[in-house]
């Protein structure tokens, strides 16, 4: 049976002629060597009747063979602080620190820890599923001692914990307090041991929250044992705490009596935008947060009121740590590529093959960084593939009843499922529960490629990029990213962009250069469904990094806790766009309203597509009915569909030139589009169950054409291009592109 | 929390129409049955699994839990999807109704 051993990712998404991109390669054993070459994508859709795939070699220095070799992933969320003349002082021990455990009862899972385990020294405090609060001290001969309070916690409750050791009296203290209360609670409890002889508290090794370390890779300790969960205030302090010191510390600012024997007390509730936490004792050893916790959660102290963590970040004190999350992989690099000037933009892969083994790293070369090179740009939807990058649904909650036929289980699916350590999608959960709201692409995206047998973003978007070569129409490639960093003056240069199947995700900045583009004269194509829909926010410190926060309402896999509907990277509200008062169909005529999965459908034309303003569109289509045909569900309309709503605000002026029907039943409104819910929201009962597709003139000349359904590139390569979906998608690019002015 | 809908085993009218035409658009009627049969629990959940791609599928049983693998039935290889949406219903049909299903 076929199986999948070989995956990578680069250090870029968009690289210019001239620039460098690294490629990073990890094999499963049995892989021992690879080849690898750069290739110009044309196409990647190997089902029966698609147009398989094709690429173009570019001759490179890159061609050639590699050893394999796997390369290890450090998931898991924890911040590091160095060592430091803070704890020099350690003798004596105080620790605490208000927990909210999402998993204790799955294993024992490490609070905090500074511990070197060679030479017994050190101390560190857990979570343990049978015994709740353990201390570990080391003995400085080697050895480790232990010391459990003996009651466990339970999930998803704060509890204001602490534990001390006097080293004089040889006394451990260990404390665990429920913050809510509950008759009949045994999970807060106290507990005191005598140590015998004295135990080594003070070491060299660095501190660790939310983990525990044993080794270090890559220059840094590698967190392992990590504790699922919020911590909120942790302190380490050189001398015992008394109980009214431990309550006072668990979040006023640093009791000026205190200071002096407080080694660090950390304040989540600073700097949240960043990866730094900070230390507000005198001694200010601040230290960084690993692979992207979520930051901006509600503490302990949250009361309701507030909901924004912008106006009350103190009831924002607190980092929610988890045992599979990722920011980068930190592989080694196995070739890097620079990019010849005279390259021409387009969509390129890094092709890996070995025997029947073989893998697709996908990038993109952008024009050079000054100019455009075509009239036309085909704007790839990075923001969307990463959102939906290694989205594990068809192996864990199953996609049977969204698409209606029996799932099927690709070796790409296996693959991923066997690296849990290479991060979820934004549609998956953690392992604790919690939605994942950042992504990364600093990893293998497992889904992320040409080829695969699922047809979603680029693997969907491959039949445009087929379509476009087959046309012999010159275009420029640019990404999301580039047009986030860039803005309007990127899309400027062009006469008309087109997006791909599924642009769902879009930054403010990217939101406000399309819409720019739109208001100065530019055309856009919008090739697809369910676009510009989720508010997503990325960071120039962390590059390949996205967040986005499931807010309110929407069609969507987990939802945002309440509270927690900012987003950390800017503190600006996430959510849909909607909801922010930014409209798909202000922007593009038409807006997400229902989606399915089984069949797709066709498009009818209206009697507005008679307007005269509208004659371009159809100009040799005899045809009422428009994409019965294609190669997703056998139909242009499906999927995902878009409709138009002056009350969501369509242009007045907005012409629907075809509208799809006949969806099934599978087909269902979307619920933010719903009151109550009623009986009749499938598609053979709801006539709002259907795409419109909409052209309208936008100021100076411009305008907007939108397809309505995720599936229409899916019809265009029928009939080897000779179909209507293909003549409607040349006939409106031929007239985006010709500079006469719209009315 | 999966469908409880029950399924009326003397409605062998309605697995006929399913075997008739595997891939639907369904009758209503049907489509309840098949939509019980599509909301199971994700353990023990049968998937079809790539044998060779666009040719040949195996059938396979979800573990349901994060990077466990799934089960391969080996005894059960289709090549064509139509073929293994009918086996599967059969199975489930018995699985749910106690009795297997008797077509003429």
């Amino acid at each position: 049976m076929l199986d999948k051993k070989i995956a990578g990712y680069s250090d870029q998404i968009s690289v210019a002629p001239g620039e460098r991109i690294r490629f990073m390669v990890s094999c499963e054993p049995g892989v021992d060597r690879y080849r690898a070459d750069i290739v110009r994508l044309i196409s990647g859709d190997r089902q029966p009747g698609g147009p398989g795939y094709r690429d173009e070699l570019l001759p490179t220095s890159v061609s050639g063979e590699y050893p394999g070799r796997t390369q290890e992933t450090y998931c898991g969320s924890y911040a590091v602080v160095p060592h430091g003349p803070a704890f020099d002082r350690l003798g004596d021990l105080g620790l605490q620190a208000t927990i909210f455990p999402t998993l204790p009862n799955l294993r024992r899972a490490c609070l905090i820890s500074k511990m070197d385990i060679a030479a017994g020294r050190g101390f560190a405090l857990w979570t343990d599923p049978a015994d709740g609060l353990v201390l570990q001290l080391g003995d400085g001969a080697g050895g480790i001692r232990e010391f459990a309070l003996g009651q466990p916690l339970v999930a998803r409750e704060w509890y204001l914990v602490s534990a001390t050791y006097d080293a004089a009296g040889g006394e451990i203290r260990l404390s665990q307090q429920l913050l809510d209360s509950y008759a009949r609670d045994t999970s807060s409890g106290e507990a005191s041991h005598r140590v015998e002889g004295t135990a080594a508290v003070s070491c060299d090794a660095p501190l660790l929250i939310a983990a525990a370390s044993r080794e270090e890779a890559r220059g840094k300790p590698v967190g392992e044992m990590i504790f699922n969960g919020r911590i909120e205030r942790p302190v380490v302090a050189s001398r015992v705490l008394e109980r009214n010191e431990i309550e006072a510390l668990r979040s006023d600012a640093l009791p000026r009596a205190l200071r002096p024997d407080i080694c660090a007390a950390w304040d989540f509730a600073r700097a949240i935008e960043t990866d730094e936490i900070v230390d507000i004792s005198p001694n200010r050893a601040h230290g960084e947060l690993i692979n992207l916790p979520i930051r901006a959660v509600r503490g302990s102290t949250w009361t309701g009121d507030e909901l924004d963590f912008n106006h009350a970040p103190d009831q924002y004190a607190a980092i929610h740590f988890l045992d599979d999350s990722l920011y980068d992989c930190e592989w080694e690099p196995d070739f890097e590529f620079e990019v010849p000037a005279d390259t021409p933009s387009g969509l390129y892969a890094a092709r890996l093959t070995s025997g029947d083994q073989e893998d697709h790293i996908t990038f993109v070369v952008r024009p050079p960084r000054n100019r455009s090179t075509a009239s036309l740009a085909l704007l790839i939807p990075t923001a969307s593939y990463m959102a939906y990058g290694n989205a594990r649904g068809a192996m864990e909650t199953g996609n049977e009843l969204l698409s209606n036929h029996l799932t099927v289980i690709s070796p790409e699916m296996r693959y991923l499922n066997r690296h849990t350590e290479y991060g979820n999608s934004m549609y998956d959960n953690h392992n604790d529960g919690t939605g994942v709201c950042y992504s990364s692409r600093l990893r293998p995206l497992i889904n992320i490629r040409p080829t695969h047998p699922w047809l979603w973003q680029l693997s969907a978007d491959m039949h445009l990029v087929e379509w476009l070569d087959a046309q012999e129409i010159p275009f420029d490639v640019i990404t999301d990213e580039d047009m986030h960093q860039d803005g309007v003056a990127l899309l400027e240069r062009y006469s008309c962009v087109m997006t791909g199947s599924h642009p769902e995700y879009y930054s403010t900045q990217m939101w406000d250069a399309i819409h720019a583009f739109t208001q100065r004269g530019g055309r856009l194509m919008y090739m697809g469904g369910n676009g510009f829909y989720w508010r997503v926010a990325y960071r120039d410190d962390k590059p390949g990094a996205m967040e986005m926060r499931r807010t309110e309402d929407g069609s969507r896999s987990w939802a945002s806790e309440p509270g927690e509907y900012f987003m950390a990277f800017t503190g600006e509200y996430g959510g849909l766009w909607w909801r922010a008062g930014r409209t798909p169909q202000s922007l593009v005529g038409n807006g997400f309203i229902a989606q399915g999965f089984d069949h797709c459908s066709y498009f009818r034309r209206t009697d507005e597509s008679r307007d005269p303003r509208a004659a371009f569109i159809f100009e040799g289509v005899e045809d009422e009915i428009i994409g019965d045909f294609g190669l997703i569900g056998g139909g242009a309309a499906g999927l995902e569909l878009d409709s138009a709503s002056r009350g969501y605000g369509t242009p007045p002026h907005a012409l629907t030139v075809a509208t799809s029907e006949q969806h099934t039943d599978a087909y269902i409104r979307v619920n933010e589009d719903i009151g109550h819910m009623l009986l009749s929201i499938g598609g053979l009962d709801d006539p709002q169950v259907h795409a419109d597709m909409v052209f309208f003139e936008t100021p100076r000349g411009g305008a907007v054409f939108s397809t309505g359904s995720i599936a229409w590139v899916s019809s265009l390569f029928h009939n080897d291009h000779d179909n209507n979906v293909s003549r409607i998608t040349r006939n409106v690019l031929d007239r985006f592109l010709d500079p006469a002015e719209f009315d | 929390m999966p469908s409880q809908y029950p399924i009326d085993p003397s409605r062998t009218d309605l697995a006929r129409e399913f075997m008739d035409n595997p891939m639907g658009p369904h009758s209503a009627a049907l489509q309840r049955i098949v939509t019980r049969m599509r909301d199971s629990e994700a353990e023990g959940r049968y998937v079809l699994v790539t044998r060779i791609p666009y040719e040949e599928w195996g059938l396979a049983q979800l573990s349901g839990r994060r990077g466990v693998d799934l089960t391969l039935l080996e005894d059960q290889v289709f090549t064509s999807i139509e073929e293994a949406e009918r086996a599967v219903f059969r199975m489930r049909w018995e699985q749910i109704t106690g009795a297997p299903l008797a077509l003429d």
